[in-house]
């Protein structure tokens, strides 16, 4: 096998996390060797020609399996909710390239909304070496925080309407903080908030990226992305393959 | 396994199947499933004969059977296609059809002298695309204009040169005839059909480009009645393409009269679709005593 393969797969648990985010388990053994924290699987859906990217929640060797938590954003994920233990999916996996693992020092993992799920393996990569910044909409979309902290991740919680933990921006979260790199992955503000608090630290920053996505491969060029390269120079790469994680003074956001 | 290999233009596939441009970059990413050879060719990413730098994204999205892309022929340049793709390609046990893009008739004529000297085995001459200003698909939505290039093209091209045609016309079938007399080896058809979607919260096209290119399950319909009615009017073959996502949809397509067939979109959903395809077009020959693929070729039985 190559780098990646699409397998049908069973799902061995589904469940509802939140009104509107699912956490299945898929029984992928051969993928699952494979796969690195923050790579992603493209669900295939009965009837539909793309395929969805969803990132890798947790990577379990013994057991063979993969983990993914994933929100409904439409009719695609509408449809994947609607399946259960025991049913199997197509996933293609596993895709682009992961968060780095060979990170010394205390490792800052900022997590938004959906974002959070990729960072729980570098949370489980990391253990008491990483420090969880998690943000939610409000105290009820609150998802893994049981997660992180068993992964032995000083675990904090901000919500935007201060229903749980701190009552503010997960960056106010890390801002007290002493860290060495960040990591993180949510929506745009709070990725343009972690690349600039890495700057004012000087600290590496990776972060992961979406974009709507086709091949999921890098062979169609659809999830472009603007860069910029080490000579300056703004180009298109893509999420699928030169990402979903990347180096945050290359993106331009 | 039947003797799925067909004939082009005078280069032999040993099967019918062909990688469509713009959905299988230049092989390596699919070279992760398997061999390249599940393919008879490839059909390698509308090259240009300088680097393009593509559209701003979001460059696709799903629509129902199918999907809508504008990715805007991003791509590294015709030296770069040659220098770093080509022999690798080359090694994979496919045929390497060249499909090339420009945005003035003398952009074509030096990206194809260009490509002379090298191991492709067919050139593809895109003047469909709908994605780009000057991409190319304004020679192809008059006669004259196909006429045009395809001449200009064919007095340069020392390779088997194939046309591939838009279908945002009023009579594709005009348009295969035009290409014919310009001295087309064959042609190709068709590329995607212009379309566009909105996003009701933002108001804004969910394709940066605000229109893109329909193609998918939903466009194979008019891909069989446009290969239809073009066989009835050329002589040269035809590589059919539009939607094309089971065996049996491949069967459909070549009764209508495509000699092979391009699978493009179909891959995304499922990469394997070749391999499933090729078996399944096997397995319907035996059972119907099909002894060549060309056997099937415009073998509809209109009423």
């Amino acid at each position: 096998m190559g780098k990646y393969d699409s397998i049908l797969c069973k799902i061995t648990r589904a469940e509802q996390l939140t009104a509107d985010v699912y956490d299945f388990t898929l029984e992928a053994p051969a993928l699952a060797v494979l796969a690195q924290p923050g790579q992603f699987a493209q669900i295939r859906l009965p009837g539909h020609a793309l395929r969805r990217p969803i990132s890798i929640c947790g990577i379990d060797r013994a057991a063979g399996t993969l983990r993914f938590v994933f929100q409904v954003r439409g009719q695609g994920t509408a449809e994947l909710a609607g399946f259960r233990a025991g049913d199997a999916l197509e996933i293609m996996a596993p895709l682009g390239n992961g968060f780095s693992l060979d990170l010394s020092g205390k490792v800052l993992l900022l997590g938004g909304g959906i974002g959070t799920p990729p960072l729980l393996g570098c949370a489980a990569h990391y253990g008491k070496n990483a420090i969880a910044a998690l943000g939610f909409r409000t105290r009820e979309a609150v998802i893994l925080e049981e997660d992180f902290q068993s992964a032995g991740a000083e675990t904090l919680i901000a919500t935007d309407d201060g229903t749980y933990g701190h009552h503010g921006l997960v960056t106010e979260l890390a801002a007290e903080k002493d860290f060495s790199a960040v990591l993180a992955c949510g929506p745009a503000p709070m990725l343009r908030a972690a690349q600039a608090l890495a700057a004012t630290r000087s600290v590496p920053c990776f972060l992961s990226l979406e974009e709507r996505m086709a091949c999921g491969i890098g062979a169609c060029l659809g999830c472009a992305v603007a860069l910029v390269g080490g000579d300056g120079r703004e180009y298109y790469g893509h999420v699928c393959k030169d990402g979903p994680v990347f180096d945050s003074r290359q993106v331009l956001l | 396994m039947a003797d799925l290999s067909v004939k082009v233009a005078g280069v032999d596939f040993h099967n019918p199947l062909i990688a469509a441009s713009g959905t299988f970059g230049f092989g390596r990413e699919y070279a992760e499933f398997y061999p390249l050879s599940v393919f008879g060719g490839i059909s390698t990413k509308g090259t240009t004969l300088h680097p393009r730098p593509g559209n701003p994204p979001p460059r696709v999205t799903e629509t129902p059977a199918g999907m809508l892309n504008a990715v805007g022929l991003q791509n590294p340049g015709v030296d770069a296609f040659i220098r770093e793709e080509l022999p690798w390609l080359s090694g994979q046990g496919t045929r390497i059809v060249a499909n090339i893009a420009g945005s003035a008739v003398e952009d074509y004529c030096q990206t194809v002298e260009k490509l002379n000297p090298t191991c492709v085995d067919m050139v593809e001459l895109n003047i469909s695309c709908p994605n780009v200003k000057e991409g190319g698909v304004q020679f192809g939505t008059s006669a004259q204009s196909v006429y045009a290039i395809t001449k200009a093209v064919r007095d340069v091209c020392k390779k088997p040169l194939m046309v591939k045609l838009s279908p945002n016309v009023t009579d594709i079938s005009e348009m295969s005839v035009a290409a014919e007399h310009g001295g087309a080896d064959a042609v190709s058809m068709i590329n995607t059909l212009t379309g566009m979607r909105v996003d009701i919260h933002t108001r804004r096209p969910i394709i940066h480009n605000n229109t893109g290119g329909l193609s998918g399950p939903a466009v194979l319909p008019v891909a069989l009645r446009m290969v239809w009615q073009a066989y009835q009017k050329v002589k040269i073959p035809i590589v059919g393409l539009g939607g094309i996502s089971t065996w049996q949809d491949a069967v459909e397509m070549l009764l209508c009269g495509a000699t092979a067939l391009q699978l493009g979109t179909v891959l995304f959903t499922d990469p394997y679709a070749p391999v499933k395809i090729a078996q399944g077009l096997s397995e319907y020959m035996e059972k119907n005593g099909v002894a060549h693929i060309a056997d099937l070729t415009g073998g509809v039985r209109p009423w």
